[in-house]
């Protein structure tokens, strides 16, 4: 049975706060944690299958143009190689986060450096690995002008354009006035786990393992690039090891390995090498971004203005939306927001990490520093202050608003000092010291999704979806939700994640699992609860779930007397998402230490205050808060893909040369949760967590870098030739 | 990553005889060879294990230095107490490279002869003159961020990446080098390795069949020992920049400075123009930047990386003031 909710309206009863059991919001050690510890989670890759066979992409040696042969005699006469899989249904490039459709196909059509063309199948990975790349193609080069986005035509993105008095007006006739560019690098997701799948034909059906994020959806796409039935499909991903927007859409290892097991009768694995992973998935664009500030005397905003410059390949649709969170965070009534795409031929540009805010809200505050700077206010009080009371260009209510909690609590536990921001007060020897603050706010997302919950004859609870958990603890936080319901503590609930046997979730992304999945849960336990008190012959209203009683008398055992209740729920986000603007709020406060001879930078002190509705499980979410935070310090300081000029490919193609921050580069983090209950957010009152603490971060890294040595470095990452060249001297 | 033949050396002359045909290569810790053969950049036909060959140790030698065996352990040289009080520069070189558990692994040997991290040098698609001669340089009108400013050719732009060698210079340490038969040979380490010239797939003077089995040191010379290596994060990094000085003090004036230079060139840079200006001197801001102009006279950015020469210069006047304790 489906028990279905549309949530049309806030839901301010709180029903998990009237619950007993008391497990919601503990801080329960992951559930999955030991066996990943301990190497025994087996990851898509790892499954062992007797005869697979190993799979390689071959990939094309320019970024455009048509590939009209391959030499496949020639590879098939090479030790170990057992076919050459050419196939038009192979992807070319991944599907795009919730694209439910098989992603562009044709691969011999070539539009990036490192575009998978085709597949070596050999008895062993290093066999094909060493065909791939020695295979020999014909192909027809078009030149590319240029793989710069500055150099470029773009168009504006017009559906997220919003234009709104004149700001050019405001700006010239402001007391205080800002104009400014900032350009940020782009960014790799850079996953521990590379992309590998393993496939599996019967002649029949399909059984996919690989490592995706959004099973739902990328079952759809599977099955619609290969032309199947979706029944005739099933994928597997118990684990993953890393997603971060990566893993969203169906992946070209996914496709290649599924063609191979169909045309081969024989089971396929394909694992990325880390190279392949740096050349061929998702990049999140690099982006210029221009700001325009209107202030009167006090720095209240008049006109607010962001205009931004991202890049993808031709005909992608998605356009890094950095102008997200800008919509509606600060005052303003003369307002300009325009994001526009420049086409180039560097791989497809999609969800890394936070898409949008996690570049678009660093950049945003370094010019909010700037106006502080200028018009003499302490930079926190100047974000509050421009706290607008609704949506500044909409008019809709915010559905709960933590900004200025997390920005007040933030400063505190810091030790904020507003009063004198000049630069260079203090330094060290050699060493300039410095804070910054920024804001931080990510948008709120929920989808579909559906849950079943089965409470057994023996009065455990067993729940399954199709669900993922990407390292985040979705495992763990939908036993806590299933189990405050139900009166179960954790160990009571098996939580079964990741096979498109179970009900569909809404998959991980947009830091959207927990709110969406958690409330479908949330809506099948209250199914089970008035099924068992049926049974129990009580009310629900006045039933209370405990320790595997009811109202302290009878064990569910008892009462189930050897049948079991078995309940789907389904959650679908209705009106509500349309009447409110919801989104995650907070605040970041950093040290940092400028070297004034090397220009190096490292943060010696770090603080992110967020606001982000119900904590269903309080160590996961401050970890949830450390990775970003860590993200933040990478986007900051070390992280960027650099791109050839000539030829468009990647060259920093692993983790010794793309550099996410090592240990040392992260200090100890303080992270304050804000008490918030979002009523408008989902029923269960909790919104997204894991982004949030990437969106802004590293701003607050940038303004104190400014505070530490004064230089007000406008690219992002602040390498130490960076920071040198904008150093007064 | 191909198929090759393994083979275990019993003696040193079995080592020499096996590396002596192209395709024989030498394996110490492994941590540059495979990860290169996995990327088929190295495509050896016989892998000669030298590892279990007696050259571990780290000894004293007759006239008050130290001897560091080929096959010690990175960890084992910065550990070791003589190391450690008397050659400072060299322990906080070798700390400051890799990670913890690369330097369990790595060796001396294979320390010296790690290969250059050029990006284009490790993807065999790319045109490479030092992988693959007459192919091209992908670098010089590619990403040069992490290349050479000084000693270039118009053939190959690449750096040593390693910071154990340029303390090594500093010391003016001497790689033991054993050929065929019982010749062996000692070279300086500041001459072991080449500068790309025309034959940019050299990367230092040994021929096929030589063996390295130690570095030796100089008796401690003492003065203020520093090693700074400049990037961008915080470890397992390789160095933008890096500078190992030796400085002592007379008095007022500079006695001694003894001056490498890491991420710059094809070599761990010495240029004894360096230590002849400063020695003498007083020092000063303006000494320290006549100094940076010596160094710095011949050099030459590719673009990306034209920031490493002020951050050469910058770097160095950070550890000049520091060695000699002046303000500037
Ligand atoms: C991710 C990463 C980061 C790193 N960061 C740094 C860093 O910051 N700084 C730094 O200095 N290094 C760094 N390294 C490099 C590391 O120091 C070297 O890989 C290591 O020193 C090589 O030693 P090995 O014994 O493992 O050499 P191997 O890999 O065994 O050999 C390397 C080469 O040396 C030759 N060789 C080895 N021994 C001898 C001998 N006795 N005689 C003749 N030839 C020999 C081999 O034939 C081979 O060509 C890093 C490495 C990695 C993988
Ligand atoms: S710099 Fe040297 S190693 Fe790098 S591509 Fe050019 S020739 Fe090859």
């Amino acid at each position: 049975m489906t028990a279905k909710l549309k949530q049309d309206e806030p839901d301010t009863r709180n029903i998990l706060d009237t619950m007993k059991q008391g497990v919601i919001g503990k801080p329960i050690p992951r559930v999955e944690g030991l066996a990943k510890v301990t190497g025994t989670a087996t990851y898509a890759a790892e499954y062992k299958i007797d005869g697979c066979l190993e799979g390689v992409m071959i990939q094309a040696p320019f970024a455009k143009g048509t590939v009209t042969a391959i030499d496949t005699d020639a590879l098939l006469a090479m030790p170990g190689v057992v076919a050459v899989i050419e196939d038009p249904r192979q992807t070319a490039r991944a599907a795009q986060g919730t694209a439910n459709e098989a992603p562009v196909q044709e691969p011999m059509t070539v539009t990036y450096y490192g575009q998978p063309v085709a597949l070596v199948v050999a008895e062993t990975f290093e066999d094909a690995r060493n065909a791939a790349a020695q295979a020999k193609l014909t192909y027809d080069i078009e030149q590319v002008g240029s793989f710069d986005p500055q150099d470029v035509e773009a168009e504006v993105q017009e559906d997220s354009a919003t234009r709104q008095g004149d700001l050019a007006h405001a700006v010239k006739t402001a007391a205080h006035a800002i104009d400014t560019t900032i350009h940020t690098e782009g960014h790799a997701s850079a996953a521990m786990e590379p992309h590998g799948s393993i496939a599996e034909w019967d002649g029949r059906n399909l059984t996919v393992y690989a490592s995706l994020q959004m099973l739902n959806y990328n079952i759809t796409e599977l099955a619609d690039s290969l032309d199947l039935e979706e029944d005739r499909v099933r994928l597997v991903s118990r684990y993953v090891g890393g997603g971060f927007g990566s893993k969203l859409g169906v992946s070209e290892d996914v496709v290649a390995a599924s063609l191979a097991a169909m045309q081969l009768n024989r089971p396929v694995r394909v694992v990325m090498t880390r190279q392949q992973v740096f050349q061929t998935v998702m990049r999140r664009s690099e982006s210029a971004q221009r700001f325009r500030f209107a202030a009167d005397s006090e720095g209240t905003l008049s006109g607010f203005g962001h205009e931004a410059r991202v890049s993808n390949l031709p005909q992608e649709s998605f356009a890094e939306p950095v102008l997200q969170s800008s919509d509606f965070l600060y005052k303003g009534e003369n307002r300009l927001l325009e994001l526009e795409v420049a086409r180039i031929h560097r791989m497809t540009a999609g969800s890394v990490r936070a898409p949008g805010e996690a570049i678009g809200m660093p950049a945003l505050e370094i010019a909010m520093d700037m106006l502080a700077e200028k018009a003499g206010v302490d930079p926190v009080e100047l974000r509050i202050r421009n706290i607008p009371d609704k949506h500044p260009a909409n008019g809709k209510p915010f559905s709960s608003h933590k900004l200025e909690e997390a920005l007040r609590q933030g400063a505190e536990a810091f030790g904020w000092d507003g009063a004198n921001r000049a630069p260079r007060q203090t330094r060290d020897g050699e060493w300039w010291i410095g804070t910054g603050m920024a804001s931080a706010a990510r948008v709120h997302n929920v989808s579909k999704a559906q849950v079943r919950v089965v409470l057994a004859a023996d009065g455990t609870a067993r729940v399954e979806t199709d669900m993922t958990d990407i390292g985040t603890g979705t495992y763990t936080i939908l036993a806590q939700v299933v189990g405050e319901m139900l009166g179960l503590e954790t160990d009571k609930v098996l939580v079964s994640l990741g096979d498109t046997a179970f009900p569909r979730g809404s998959g991980s992304g947009g830091s959207w699992g927990a709110a969406s999945v958690g409330s479908a849960a949330f809506v099948a336990c209250n199914a089970v609860r008035d099924a068992l008190c049926e049974k129990a012959g009580i009310n629900t209203d006045d039933a209370e779930f405990k320790d595997g009683r009811l109202n302290g008398g009878k064990t569910f055992s008892d009462i189930l007397d050897g049948t079991e209740i078995d309940r789907t729920g389904e959650y679908e986000p209705g009106d509500i998402s349309e009447d409110y603007v919801a989104s995650g709020f907070g605040a970041f406060f950093a040290e940092v230490r400028v070297n004034r001879f090397t220009g190096e930078t490292r943060v010696t002190r770090m603080l992110g205050a967020f606001g982000f509705g119900r904590v269903l499980n309080e160590k996961t979410a401050r970890s949830q808060c450390l990775g970003g935070i860590t993200w933040s310090i990478g986007a900051a300081l070390t992280e960027a893909l650099l791109f050839d000029p000539k030829d468009g490919h990647v060259v920093n193609q692993d983790l010794a040369e793309y550099h996410v921050p090592v240990c040392r580069d992260v200090p100890d983090c303080e992270v304050i949760m804000v008490d918030e209950r979002d009523p408008a957010a989902s029923p269960i009152q909790a919104k997204g967590i894991g982004e949030l603490g990437m969106c802004g971060g590293a701003g607050a890294i940038a303004n104190a870098i400014y505070n530490a040595c004064g230089a007000r470095v406008l690219t992002l990452p602040m390498t130490p030739d960076r920071v040198i060249a904008a150093m007064p001297d | 990553m191909r198929p090759f033949d393994y083979q275990r050396a019993e003696r040193l002359e079995h080592a020499s005889q096996l590396t002596r045909p192209e395709g024989g290569r030498s394996i110490a810790g492994g941590t540059n060879l495979l990860d290169l053969m996995k990327l088929q950049v190295e495509t050896p036909d016989t892998l000669v294990d030298i590892s279990r060959l007696p050259m571990a140790g780290i000894e004293d030698t007759d006239d008050g230095g130290l001897r560091i065996g080929a096959l010690a352990s990175n960890t084992a040289t910065a550990v070791h107490p003589r190391v450690k009080a008397d050659y400072p520069v060299l322990a906080r070189a070798i700390l400051a490279g890799a990670t913890q558990q690369l330097r369990n692994k790595a060796t001396t040997g294979g320390n010296l002869c790690q290969r250059t991290r050029c990006y284009y040098f490790t993807q065999i698609n790319q045109p490479c003159n030092k992988r693959e001669p007459g192919s091209g340089c992908g670098a010089i009108d590619g990403i040069a961020r992490i290349h050479a400013i000084l000693g270039t050719s118009d053939q190959c732009i690449a750096t040593y990446p390693g910071d154990m060698a340029v303390a090594l210079a500093a010391l003016d340490a001497t790689v033991e080098i054993a050929g065929e038969g019982e010749r062996t040979r000692r070279v300086p380490v500041r001459d072991f390795h080449c500068l790309p010239g025309d034959t940019p797939w050299r990367d230092n003077v040994l021929e096929d069949g030589e063996i390295i089995t130690g570095v030796t040191l100089p008796a401690p010379v003492g003065g203020t020992q520093i090693y700074r290596k400049v990037r961008e994060r915080s470890s397992y990094a390789f160095a933008l920049v890096s500078v190992a000085a030796i400085v002592e003090m007379d008095g007022d004036l500079i006695s001694r400075a003894d001056l490498a230079f890491g991420g710059v060139a094809h070599k761990p840079w010495h240029d004894p123009r360096l230590s002849d200006h400063l020695v003498g001197s007083v020092p000063s801001a303006e000494l320290f930047d006549k100094a940076a102009d010596i160094l710095l006279d011949t050099a030459q950015g590719y673009g990306e990386n034209d920031f490493k020469i002020p951050l050469a210069r910058r770097t160095l006047s950070a550890v000049l003031a520091h060695a000699t304790g002046t303000k500037i």
